[in-house]
């Protein structure tokens, strides 16, 4: 089956500075693919070199298997939501919802009434008169939706489409992105810093920084199997372990990764496990996150509320279960 | 879902160029961006390179020609005598003259538009704002010539200006002005103080608007911690608010100055006969025929704004303009 | 400059702002009394009368008309040349940073930074120098020039007002090039291009001091006045042209303002 987009050794430079470097990437159609990673590390140059903003330096890049360089935006079938929106601001929510058809040549009457069923796809059905000055933040993002569907693309981009929103809204449009791209069957690729929103939204998630692909796999591969330090360490919060630690008890000399579930913490002072302190605890309301020092090692654990904790300071022994010891591909 | 309704079948991921002249022309601006920029600076790059900077370049070149004094014709031979008779007495007497008129408007327009622009940036809200912008705009706006007239009609002997102190019993007070050397006169509409008071007149509302928009900037609330800590609004004044203005102020007296040094209407029109750099230029290009020196004389305000524009840089002033 | 509290200011302050305020306009008011004045041969205040025949004077006197007429048209020219010329600059030098920037900024500045009268001398000499004789298109040179920054610097403000992305949108919505000029780029920045217009027309209206070097024998209405302003033969009609010329002046003033009043603020330093 042709990939909705393809990556082929694709690289980006804005003079020494290489913002996308010899990156290969495979999307499936009907996927919903997360590009993540944090600021600078080449997922939103890798999602307009999609939509055509930019071109690559090297590299091949193809949408459902038509070759896609030197293709201006225009001329795409690829439509993005962009982070600030862009809604224009001289035409009303049905006229800039219906731009798109209305540059293609669609009639008035025929393009509006599109426009208008797009607006009822994202709840905001009647707001076509509105300025986009007049919009909440959210409403502007469902217009900016609304206005890139309509052209019913092969693969809608969207950049940090969550990023300006507050949390409980961020939350619903979550739900709502995901259900829509489920209706729709569209490819949705979205780019996000926010490990949270990746892993709980895509199929499957890719990994940046310094302009490579550190890791792609779906969230659970990416959670539990990070490849590198660099994953498990932006991606949540697990603990990670230098080889010398972990060849004690894996008895391989690579880097691995603990998540801070897996550790218990009991108050013993002997006995098998990890003689380590205290420094720290931290409540979260459902859980407690305590702060570690294993003879200069950082370490994190997360323990159930109400667990008997031991005071700040004190001496404590760590103890996990080995296979929950994840070795990473990094050695030493 | 009918979203569909408008595009029934199958698209392609890759949509045809729309053929046709327009289309292959929007397609290669967009591969070769810089042709793009190319063809929208062309345009204002040959107007303004040939016509203006060309012109300067000719008036430069003119400079460095000679007149013959007894036939009045021009002599196109690369020569300095031009700018050695530049520094004859009675021309330095002309830039000095300038210059020290160019450095007192500059200071008073500095002192009156400082509360304008205090009172519109800390005070003005809403409605008075827009009243208080439009109150500078449209003076300065307004026809400079009209500007000029509405002051000779004030100025003059039998003008407003006379019957108001008469009217006030304070005509004593104008006759001993303007009895007095240099900035006396027949009348104010032919003497230096009247020419000062159109040139700051004229140009006051260039110095209210980047003073007033360098105060946009300091925030209400440092004049208040200042009053907090006790300094008297004098002190405050002095270590506070002047200094934050004070950018806006060198960015206005860019305009205050460089107006003045080059004005020679307002000179012609109300003051004396003796010269400004702007009548010198124009009487030795127009009735003396003599462009080489009318074109050296240009070179000194240049000069002079090339050293005030370097030491307003150093100051700051071009962020508040 | 913020201030959260609503307090009102000192008195002395009041008065000091008030009173520069009056100084900026009383005299341009003044011109409007004087146009009626039944006084022919002096400046005298109060006017002994006031009468409205000067204006039907005035409106016979064909020299007047003239003028007019001359400056209106050098205007029109001058201010559809400097749209062009400004808007492409404007375009150019905020939608990309290349080399050289600064340089057009500048250079597009320099007119109306540098005294007038050095433009004007510098185009007087170089007619000289390539044999130009004066007519109505060394007018429209030298406005011309000018005028371009009025109109660039309105268009920079929008162009940095209007979002980047729009332009990325409307491609990425099917748009090419032309129609993303046509249905994006031209409806956001009209406005601010209609009040960069009208300011050029009232610059290049009111210009006298590049005209006087560029205008030879032929007359706008500026060096109509300052002919009168310097060898008065009939004073109530300069009184009238002066409050006509005010006026002409002033409504594209406001309009510009009406038009650019949310955001950027019509660029002063144009003159």
């Amino acid at each position: 089956m042709t990939s909705a987009v393809s990556f082929k050794q694709v690289s980006r430079h804005f003079g020494s500075v290489r913002a996308v470097d010899a990156v290969d990437l495979d999307i499936a159609p009907g996927e919903f693919f997360a590009m993540l990673g944090p600021s600078g590390s080449g997922k939103t140059t890798c999602l307009r070199l999609i939509a055509g903003f930019e071109q690559p330096t090297a590299g091949s890049i193809s949408i459902f298997g038509e070759r896609a360089e030197g293709v201006p935006p225009y001329r795409r079938n690829v439509n993005t939501v962009f982070q600030d929106y862009a809604l224009f601001p001289h035409l009303n929510v049905l006229d800039n919802v219906a731009y798109g058809l209305m540059v293609k040549g669609v009639g008035r009457v025929e393009r509006l009434k599109a426009a208008e069923e797009a607006l009822s796809l994202v709840r905001l059905p009647g707001y076509g008169a509105r300025r986009p000055g007049q919009l909440s933040g959210g409403q502007r993002q469902r217009v900016a939706l609304a206005r890139a569907l309509v052209n019913q693309p092969k693969v809608l981009l969207l950049d940090e489409p969550l990023g300006a929103l507050d949390l409980k809204l961020r939350e619903n449009m979550q739900e709502e992105l995901k259900s829509l791209q489920k209706v729709l069957g569209i490819t949705f690729v979205f780019v996000t810093h926010d490990q949270g929103e990746a892993l709980s939204m895509a199929d499957r998630v890719a990994v940046f920084n310094d302009g490579r692909i550190m890791q792609v796999g779906t969230p659970e591969d990416i959670y539990q199997r990070p490849r590198t330090r660099f994953v498990a360490d932006f991606v949540g919060s697990s603990n990670v372990l230098p080889p010398d630690f972990v060849q004690r008890y894996s008895g391989q000399h690579r880097w691995g990764s603990l998540r801070p579930e897996s550790i218990r913490v009991s108050g013993a002072t002997s006995g098998d496990g990890v003689a380590a302190r205290l420094v720290g605890t931290n409540y979260l309301g459902a859980t407690t996150r305590l702060a570690l020092d294993a003879d200069g090692l950082r370490l994190h654990a997360m323990v159930p509320a109400g667990t008997a904790l031991p005071a700040e300071g004190e001496a404590v022994m760590l103890t996990f279960n080995r296979e929950h010891l994840h070795l990473m591909d990094e050695s030493a | 879902m009918t979203i569909a309704a408008v595009q029934s079948k199958p698209v392609p991921a890759i949509l045809p160029g729309n053929g046709g002249m327009r289309g292959a022309l929007s397609d290669l601006l967009w591969r070769r961006p810089i042709l793009l920029l190319l063809l929208m600076l062309l345009p204002p790059l040959l107007w303004l390179g040939i016509v203006y900077i060309g012109s300067l370049f000719a008036l430069l070149l003119q400079s460095f020609f000679s007149i013959d004094e007894f036939s009045g014709l021009i002599n196109r031979e690369f020569t300095l005598k031009t700018y050695g008779d530049l520094f004859q007495a009675a021309n330095l007497d002309i830039i000095l003259r300038t210059v020290t008129m160019a450095a007192l408007v500059t200071l008073a327009s500095a002192v009156i538009a400082f509360p304008i622009a205090y009172y519109a940036a800390r005070y003005a809200r809403g409605r008075w704002k827009a009243l208080f912008y439009l109150g500078v705009m449209l003076p300065l706006w307004s026809s400079y010539l009209v500007k000029i007239y509405a002051w000779k009609l004030i100025l003059a002997k039998e003008g407003i200006l006379t019957w108001l102190l008469g009217k006030l019993g304070l005509l004593w007070l104008l006759e001993a002005w303007l009895s007095l050397p240099i900035v006396g006169g027949n009348s104010l509409s032919v003497s230096f103080t009247g020419t000062f008071i159109v040139f700051v007149y004229v140009w006051l509302p260039f110095m209210i608007l980047p003073v007033q928009a360098a105060l946009e900037r300091v925030p209400g609330n440092l004049v208040e911690a200042s009053s907090d800590l006790g300094a008297s609004p004098g002190q405050t004044f002095r270590n506070v608010l002047f200094p934050l203005a004070l950018p806006g102020i060198v960015a206005g007296s860019i305009f205050t100055f460089s107006l003045t040094l080059g004005d020679y209407i307002i000179p012609q029109i109300i003051g004396t006969s003796r010269l400004f750099i702007g009548q010198a230029v124009y009487s030795q290009q127009g009735t003396a025929g003599n462009i080489p020196l009318a074109a050296a004389f240009t070179v000194v305000p240049i000069v002079i704004m090339g050293f005030y524009l370097w030491g307003a840089k150093r100051l700051g002033a071009f962020d508040a303009l | 400059m913020r201030s959260d509290r609503g307090q009102s200011a000192p008195l002395g302050l009041k008065i000091a702002a008030a009173c520069g305020l009056l100084f900026l306009h009383l005299p341009i008011l003044l011109i409007f009394v004087y146009a009626f004045t039944t006084e022919e041969k002096s400046f005298v205040w109060p006017p002994p009368g006031l009468t409205t025949q000067w204006f039907a004077v005035t409106w016979n006197r064909p020299d007047v008309w003239e003028a007019l007429s001359l400056s209106i048209r050098v205007a029109a020219i001058s201010t559809a040349i400097a749209l062009v010329l400004g808007t492409l600059c404007a375009a150019a030098v905020s939608r990309t940073r290349f080399f050289g920037r600064e340089a057009i900024s500048l250079l597009v500045i320099l007119p109306i930074a540098l005294p007038g009268i050095i433009t004007g001398i510098a185009l007087r000499s170089a007619f000289a120098l390539a044999d130009i004789p004066f007519s109505f298109w060394t007018i429209v040179l030298g406005h011309a020039t000018f005028c371009v920054v009025v109109v660039y610097n309105n268009a920079v403000a929008r162009f940095r007002r209007t979002s980047g992305s729009m332009i990325e949108a409307s491609m990425d919505l099917g748009a090419d090039g032309f129609q993303t000029f046509r249905h994006v780029v031209l409806p956001n920045i009209a406005t601010a291009l209609l009040a960069g217009g009208m300011l050029a027309f009232a610059l290049s209206f009111d210009e006298v001091i590049v005209t006087t070097f560029t205008a030879g024998q032929q007359q706008t209405v500026p060096i109509w006045m300052l002919e009168e302003l310097i060898r008065p033969r009939q004073r109530p009609v300069t009184n009238v042209v002066a409050m006509v010329v005010v006026l002409v002046t002033l409504l594209p003033i406001l309009f510009a303002y009406y038009l650019t009043r949310d955001g950027d603020q019509i660029a002063g330093s144009g003159k």
